[in-house]
């Protein structure tokens, strides 16, 4: 139980407050950066900067044909996880109540044993997506420590999820903390490794895009 | 006529049938989850066994646990059986006996010594010397260390007694201790709750009785036969909980239909008692089946949980001046990074330029 009461009150204040600041120092880091000059002048029809921004955000959510081949089980395989951490996440019940003692605010949530099951694919989606890392030549070339740790600290809470709501593996109070304290490790990590593209994504595609189309180019 | 020797004999002259009373062994060894060939070393063990020597110290603590315990509505066999131990010397009982009481417990223990067993109810005060509470101008520090010297076991009655309980809550003005943070050598059982269930405590003393052992422990010192599992894990609510079917307050259609508790603060999850199987007042029923959460009272620091009605899932405290203060901190970082980062672009652009406009004027 004292365990318990460290990973919700002491250890999760210390983690969202190292998340909030982390992540506002680099996104107004970057936010208030002098806007690069595009000299180019800008061809006929080109979007304003939100629509390329846009354009360019949604043309990434899925492969080029010249890819499609080679990275379909990436590309599929994490919308997969993705879309599961958002459901384990945002739709279940005490997260929900979690997020309603924090900031006030509440939705509907789904059944527990939904969300249970969505987290399991998740958790063997996030599996897959470690052993083809490992398996990829190319991949694991590129693959620094940044990416490991990265999926571990996105892995251990949705295990560690699955094993409290389940009660596997020890007792639910134990479980619980655990749970908690890698949910902090994911916090105090975010605004420093590569989990940050939750953020970044849009801004990197965004820019590119408006640069791309005053080209002419196509993104 | 003579002292009964035996347990079984005590019965026996209480016209309690040899039937009824391998009923009771049977549906003891049944809550304790112990095989049904228990049943009969229960039986036996009773049967045998002699009368046991209780002395039962009442501390720091409300007499919850002794209105519980010794509630009288309907007699049942458990309750003879708790007649049947030689209670000795029982604070709260004997309080009008004055010292007469205090010379019984001196008694008892020179007469039983060794073989013992203590029974406490509420936490000990350690703040100033123990002097916030005393009985015959005796600390119950001191009482509990000279009662305990020769005791076989201690058992630890109710969450005070077991943790520290309500005492014990924040600021704990008291200094307020549980058994286990004062008895350190000899074997000391805690059966908590705010009361505890009677068939815990009086299982626990008629396993005791019939096995001559103590019987299996949790790392918090409680009988795994009656806090082995959750209130969570045998919740007759816990099917709405799995559906995510919730009760948003104590008056809405949620409530009235049955559902889960959890979203108005039910611990049940995270405390280990028999409410859900055994239930009170002889199985008639358990707060959630009344409509309220379980408050967690079995558990150590209950009442410093961060509130009944919580949910679970709710933090316990996050320092909003603090997340605030980070915030802030995190927003002058990025301003102050990006104010140089500006400046360090506005200098490159400036060579730049006068790199370009040196290269147009030696081509001019
Ligand atoms: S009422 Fe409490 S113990 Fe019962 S299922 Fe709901 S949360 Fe669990």
């Amino acid at each position: 139980m004292e365990l318990l009461q460290f990973s919700r009150g002491p250890a999760l204040t210390f983690a969202i407050a190292v998340f909030l600041l982390g992540t506002l120092w680099r996104l107004i880091g970057i936010l208030m950066l002098e806007r690069r000059r595009v000299d180019a002048e800008a061809r006929p029809g080109t979007p304003t900067p939100l629509a390329a921004a846009a354009s360019g955000v949604l043309a990434k959510m899925w492969p080029h044909k010249t890819f499609l081949k080679s990275s379909l089980f990436s590309v599929l395989n994490g919308y997969v996880f993705h879309i599961g951490l958002a459901i384990s996440v945002l739709l279940f019940a005490p997260h929900v109540l979690f997020v309603k003692s924090l900031l006030g605010i509440s939705w509907p949530a789904l059944p527990s044993n939904v969300v249970l099951a969505v987290a399991v694919i998740t958790a063997g989606s996030l599996l897959a997506s470690l052993v083809h890392r490992l398996t990829n030549p190319v991949q694991r070339l590129i693959s620094r420590i940044d990416d490991y740790v990265s999926w571990a600290v996105t892995f251990l809470p949705v295990l560690t999820g699955i094993a409290a709501v389940a009660h596997i593996g020890g007792r639910y109070e134990t479980l619980l903390a655990v749970h908690i304290l890698t949910v902090c490790a994911f916090l105090i990590w975010f605004p420093f490794g590569k989990l940050m593209h939750a953020f970044l994504f849009v801004l990197s595609r965004g820019t590119t895009a408006i640069r791309f189309k005053q080209r002419g180019a196509e993104v | 006529m003579n002292e009964p020797a035996t347990l079984g004999e005590a019965l026996s002259r209480r016209g309690i049938s040899r039937r009824a009373f391998l009923k009771y062994s049977a549906y003891l060894a049944s809550v304790m989850a112990l095989p049904a060939s228990a049943s009969q070393a229960i039986a036996q063990g009773l049967a045998k066994a002699r009368r046991q020597s209780v002395i039962w110290l009442s501390f720091q603590e409300c007499t919850g646990c002794t209105e519980s315990i010794t509630r009288s509505s309907s007699p049942t066999l458990e309750d003879l059986i708790f007649d049947l131990i030689s209670l000795d010397y029982h604070h709260t009982l004997m309080s009008v006996s004055g010292d007469a009481a205090e010379h019984a417990r001196e008694a008892a223990m020179k007469e039983n010594k060794g073989k013992y067993i203590v029974v406490v109810d509420g936490s000990v005060p350690l703040k100033d010397d123990g002097i916030y509470s005393t009985i015959a101008g005796i600390t119950n520090l001191q009482m509990l260390k000279d009662t305990v010297k020769d005791a076989a076991a201690v058992v630890a009655v109710g969450s005070c007694a077991a943790f520290g309980g309500i005492p014990h809550a924040r600021p704990n003005p008291t200094g307020a201790a549980s058994i286990t943070d004062i008895v350190k050598d000899k074997p000391v059982i805690n059966i908590p709750g705010c009361p505890p269930i009677p068939e815990a405590m009086t299982g626990t003393l008629a396993y005791i009785l019939s096995f001559g052992k103590l019987p299996e422990l949790d790392h918090l010192a409680r009988p795994k036969a009656f806090f082995g599992e959750t209130i969570h894990d045998r919740c007759y609510r816990r099917p709405f909980y799995d559906k995510g079917l919730f009760a948003e307050s104590f008056d809405d259609e949620g409530a009235r239909k049955g559902y889960c508790l959890y979203k108005v603060g039910c611990k049940g999850p995270i405390a280990y008692n028999a409410c859900a199987t055994l239930k009170w007042n002889h199985g008639t029923s358990f707060p959630i089946q009344s409509g309220h959460g379980c408050l967690g009272c079995s558990e150590p620091h209950f009442w410093d949980q961060g509130g009944f009605y919580k949910p679970l899932a709710a933090h316990a405290g996050v320092s909003a001046p603090l997340i605030g203060a980070a915030a802030v901190a995190g927003a002058a970082a990025g301003g102050a990074a990006a104010w140089i980062a500006r400046r360090h672009q506005q200098r490159y652009l400036a060579e730049t330029e006068a790199i370009d406009r040196s290269v147009g004027k030696d081509k001019g």
